[in-house]
């Protein structure tokens, strides 16, 4: 079944603190070379039926308008996917 | 005067807030997230809480519930609303109050007795208070770091839509020290500390003179009261 994939990331402009959080870890553990870690979210949403050009603007609107709050997060990217 | 309250899955604070509204005098009224239904409400209180267990973004899934749709409608033709915690979060995310939620900068929840200046008490919910008079309540979150872009700040500055801002410490990071927004109109309050907790002697924040003994909670309630009987 087809699968779309979509992923959501907090705004550049935001404080990222999980990330930062994970990123003192690393830092901590000798892993100098890596200066930043930002965590975002991954959504798998399965498709009953066919893909049509109708189900990816239906799969951009719920990206926008539910999977993600633009005033904080963008989403960067959907790709479609098949199990 | 019948004041809701709605209950979502995960709401721990809404029967805190019908019990205030008992003793702040008016008639509390229990509502469920599921039904489509006000129940000829004059008021709408969003409760603090987990609802859906804050996943995805806090309040965004129950700023979809089914009751959502009347509560929107009822706000823009000018029911007086108030989110609080929880409630604001989800307001914020059914876009009636500018702005976002996001996790404390310090990483923890914060419990705390929280001082607050009033900034604006022309708000359905503020009357009751003078502007600037410093308050009271208790404040208990973790995703409480209220964030909006440049010009929104600006924006709800400029229009005093900055209800109430965190005086002497900022226990979540949010942008100029803002705890409360309103709407344009005045009718949509959101905050993030817990005016219900702030109600009855023996139970809310310390006073300079008695224990447990601040009420700064109950006005928010009085306040909306001789709004909708004005």
């Amino acid at each position: 079944m087809p699968i779309f994939v979509v992923e959501v990331m907090p705004k550049p402009e935001i404080l990222d603190p999980q990330g930062k959080a994970v990123s003192g870890a690393l830092s901590r553990l000798g892993h100098k070379q890596f200066s930043g870690v930002r965590i975002g979210k991954r959504f798998e949403i399965t498709v009953d039926g066919p893909v049509t050009p109708a189900t990816l603007s239906e799969v951009e609107n719920i990206a926008r308008e539910i999977l993600s709050n633009q005033v904080i997060e963008d989403v960067v990217s959907i790709t479609e996917v098949s199990a | 005067m019948r004041i809701g309250v709605i209950t979502f899955p995960g709401s721990l604070d809404d029967r805190d807030a019908l019990r205030a509204i008992r003793i702040a005098g008016a008639q509390p009224v229990a509502l469920w997230h599921g039904e489509h239904d006000l129940h000829d409400v004059d008021a709408l209180v969003l409760p603090g809480g987990f609802s859906y267990g804050d996943y995805m973004r806090a309040g965004a899934i129950a700023s979809l519930a089914p009751i959502m749709s009347e509560v929107i409608d009822a706000a823009n033709k000018g029911m007086p609303v108030l989110g609080i915690c929880n409630g604001f979060q989800m307001l914020a995310e059914a876009r009636l109050l500018p702005g976002a939620h996001t996790r404390n900068d310090c990483q923890h929840f914060v419990r705390r007795d929280q001082k607050l200046a009033v900034e604006n008490n022309t708000t359905a919910w503020t009357t009751q208070f003078s502007e600037g008079e410093e308050i009271i309540i208790p404040l208990k979150n973790a995703d409480g770091r209220f964030i909006a872009d440049a010009d929104t700040i600006k924006r709800i500055e400029d229009n005093g839509q900055v209800t109430f801002r965190y005086v002497g410490f900022n226990p979540n990071g949010s942008a100029d020290d803002i705890a409360g927004v309103s709407n344009e109109r005045g009718n949509v309050v959101g905050l993030m500390p817990h005016p219900e907790h702030a109600v009855e002697p023996g139970f809310g924040p310390d006073t300079a003179t008695h224990m447990r003994s601040g009420l700064d909670g109950l006005r928010f309630f009085t306040s909306v009261i001789e709004r909708v009987l004005a």
